[in-house]
């Protein structure tokens, strides 16, 4: 049967090449020819142009204005800059909404429903103290700003913006060996590191698309806006004038946000001339028309189609976490809980990068989610500094209602300006979260390269801020 | 100007108008009794009238390469239910990058019974590659001519029974973002799908006689062998082009299955 099959078609095959060596070796070219002179021909019989169209000329005037050699490059910083300002101050009053509705009402209510059915303290405390604390904080946190980063994001993508910023980009990202595509899924890290991996399924070449997957990461993304934020305003804000000090802390995040840019081409020059050689392939990006985005409609699709699904996967990792944080606050070996045995056996490291034994914890406890990294730093110092008159009890994750408090709990922990800044450093320089890894290993299919994508920037990490700490020793 | 925009808005919400007979299914694509397939270049808007057909909202984005893999989707018009399947966007089915392998493979050996493909309506001359290539493979297809409305703010005009009567399969003119000619499109979709309308599509000519006798040749011993391969010609041109994954479909037997 498989002979019988397989005769006809070897027969064919062999007449085929023999015919390839009549027609010649450029056959693909003649194919094409002919396909592109049927078209002339059918197009010239149907479409009626009209050239001096005005549209047409505003639509080449946008294209000359947003992808020019001078301003390019500038209008895209403003562009980042403004999306970032409207996202950071945007969010902060549906946040804090949220924080009242899950924190201050929610919480007590279940407290007391739990009290009332007559809960063990264990269960109560790690189902609520642990688990809930930690879904309602990364709800309060997350939702707002990606409902704003999100919407605006895909109305920019709408428009037709994000191709002239791979246009732009391309020249840089060809000479760090990478695609020029890249700066699209770069961009889109911005909101997310997992839909940034995602996103890199636009790049064919296997290299570059692995290249733009372990370099996502240095796109600071939604769970480390509010980190550096934070941190920026408390340290950083206060080391100049008043007036100042809200304009140089936004100044400070931006700063941060371009670093991470720098580590981007960096290290996609460092792995195209030692991992992942080879040659950078060509691709024709096609600069589409500029489109009237549809508001509603945008809004719609984006909050269903991103935030939703990138919250609920947070939710899923941070309640694990929660709960983590709530067992080692509350198991006691010998007198001392796990966290504080881990905090002072971490301390050591952590004072030699200028951060400190329970930023490092926080680091290892909040892998799920980047955004539980500060009210895990805050519950750890609180309970391990012996620090009365705040936060809820051992192991549960609060949040502060002003920077000053915070800063206070900070300062009693031993931070200094140094500790804060490399604090933002590490936000930007250390492993993906899980969510991130999971989402790397399912579109690599590799633990290599998994592996290298978390490894890689932990140790540009430790690096950067080992010696910044080491100067500020030795110049401060 | 403003009557011929006016007028299918007024068609289309009324109940003897053919939308009144599609019902879209989202992503209940079971059972289906036809299968369609949505191929076009890249940012031509095929999500869109993906999204417009299905009810499904699948985000559609203004950059080429949005839709990565295949999306499904489900309707019914006239008591038949037809699943949908978006295709990524190609410029061409000869090279073999992933994208256009995918939309290739499913042309070929996924046999859709109707293939649609949209064009941008304001670039026809760059879509044709596209089309006159799947109109290679398949008997059964409608172009939908999207973006009608940009191509008219461009101050480009189509004749559209001409490009039919060049093309040798229907042509439906859309502004699937506005939902403008959707009704009209699953129209000719059942149309093509239950042999009302018959396909004589376009083959590729200016070839020159060496070339064409070769791929002639080939393609009537291949049609000699297999009397059932709807598309003999095609796969004699890609077996002329050394295409190897056409080589390795013939001999284990997929592609005459």
């Amino acid at each position: 049967m498989e002979e019988e099959l397989k005769k006809p078609t070897e027969d064919i095959l062999s007449y085929a090449s023999s015919l390839r060596w009549k027609v010649g070796d450029d056959f693909h070219d003649k194919l094409t020819e002919a396909i592109y002179s049927d078209a002339a021909g059918i197009t010239s019989r149907v479409v009626k142009d009209d050239k001096g169209n005005q549209s047409y000329h505003l639509d080449q005037t946008l294209d000359r204005i947003l992808t020019s050699r001078r301003y390019g490059f500038v209008i895209m910083a403003l562009v980042l800059a403004v999306i970032l300002w409207l996202t950071i101050e945007g969010a902060n009053y549906p946040s804090g909404l949220l924080d009242t509705l899950l924190l201050q009402m929610v919480y007590p209510g279940l407290k007391s429903l739990s009290a009332s059915i007559g809960l063990p303290w264990w269960l109560d405390g790690f189902l609520l103290d642990g688990v809930y604390m930690a879904v309602a904080w990364v709800i309060a946190v997350m939702l707002p700003p990606m409902a704003i980063f999100f919407p605006m994001f895909t109305l920019l993508e709408d428009f037709g913006y994000l191709p002239r910023v791979a246009f732009n980009l391309d020249g840089l990202f060809k000479k760090a060996g990478a695609h020029g595509k890249q700066a699209l899924t770069m961009s889109m890290g911005w909101g997310c590191n997992a839909a940034g991996v995602v996103a890199t399924r636009i790049i064919d070449s296997p290299r570059e698309r692995l290249i733009a997957i372990i370099t996502n990461n240095f796109s600071l993304c939604n769970g480390r806006w509010p980190t550096q934020i934070l941190i920026a305003t408390i340290f950083i804000g206060a080391v100049v004038p008043e007036s100042f000090s809200h304009i140089a802390s936004i100044l400070a995040v931006i700063a941060i946000a371009f670093l991470g840019i720098f580590f981007t081409f960096f290290t996609s020059w460092l792995l195209s001339r030692s991992l992942l050689k080879g040659e950078v392939s060509t691709f024709s990006l096609e600069l589409p028309p500029y489109r009237p985005p549809r508001l509603w409609k945008t809004i719609y699709t984006s909050l269903i189609d991103r935030t939703i699904i990138v919250l609920w996967r947070a939710i899923v990792f941070a309640a694990p976490a929660g709960a983590v944080i709530w067992l080692i606050s509350n198991i006691h070996i010998g007198g001392e809980s796990i966290a504080a045995y881990s905090i002072e056996f971490l301390d050591q490291f952590g004072l030699l990068l200028g951060l400190n034994g329970v930023i490092l914890l926080a680091y290892v406890v909040a892998i799920p989610a980047n955004e539980i990294v500060i009210p895990t730093v805050l519950m750890l110092t609180v309970s391990y500094f012996g620090i009365s008159g705040v936060g809820s009890g051992d192991g549960v994750m609060f949040e502060l209602d002003s920077a000053n408090e915070t800063a206070q709990i900070l300062k009693a922990g031993g931070w200094t300006l140094l500790t804060g800044i490399n604090l933002m450093l590490f936000s930007l320089l250390h492993n993906p979260c899980s969510t991130t890894i999971f989402t790397i290993y399912r579109e690599t299919k590799s633990w290599k390269w998994t592996t290298v994508a978390t490894i890689l920037p932990i140790i540009f990490g430790l690096v950067v801020c080992f010696l910044v700490a080491q100067f500020w020793r030795l110049l401060v | 100007m403003e009557m011929n925009n006016q007028m299918p808005e007024a068609c289309e919400t009324c109940a003897l108008n053919s939308a009144s007979q599609l019902k879209k299914l989202g992503v209940n694509v079971d059972n289906s009794d036809f299968v369609v397939a949505l191929a076009g270049n890249p940012n031509t808007g095929k999500s869109t009238v993906f999204n417009a057909l299905t009810g499904l909202r699948q985000h559609t984005g203004n950059w080429a390469g949005k839709t990565v893999s295949r999306a499904e989707g489900g309707l019914t018009y006239a008591d038949k239910r037809f699943k949908l399947i978006d295709l990524p966007g190609t410029y061409s089915l000869l090279s073999t990058s992933e994208d256009e392998e995918v939309a290739r493979n499913f042309i070929l050996f996924g046999r859709p019974d109707v293939t649609v493909v949209v064009a941008d309506a304001s670039r026809l001359e760059r879509n044709l590659n596209l089309i006159l290539q799947v109109l290679e493979i398949t008997d059964k297809a409608v172009l939908c001519l999207n973006l009608m409305d940009e191509a008219t703010r461009h101050g480009i005009a189509i004749d559209e029974r001409t490009l039919a009567k060049d093309l040798g399969v229907p042509v439906v003119a859309t502004s699937a973002r506005s939902n403008k000619g959707i009704a009209e499109l699953i129209k000719v979709i059942h149309q093509v799908a239950t042999n009302q309308i018959a396909c004589k599509p376009h083959r590729i000519k200016n070839l020159s006689s060496k070339v064409k006798e070769a791929i002639e040749d080939l393609s009537n011993k291949i049609i000699a062998e297999y009397p059932e391969l709807p598309n003999s010609r095609w796969v004699a041109m890609r077996l002329l082009d050394g295409d190897q994954q056409v080589m390795e479909a013939l001999q284990n037997g997929t592609l005459t299955a």
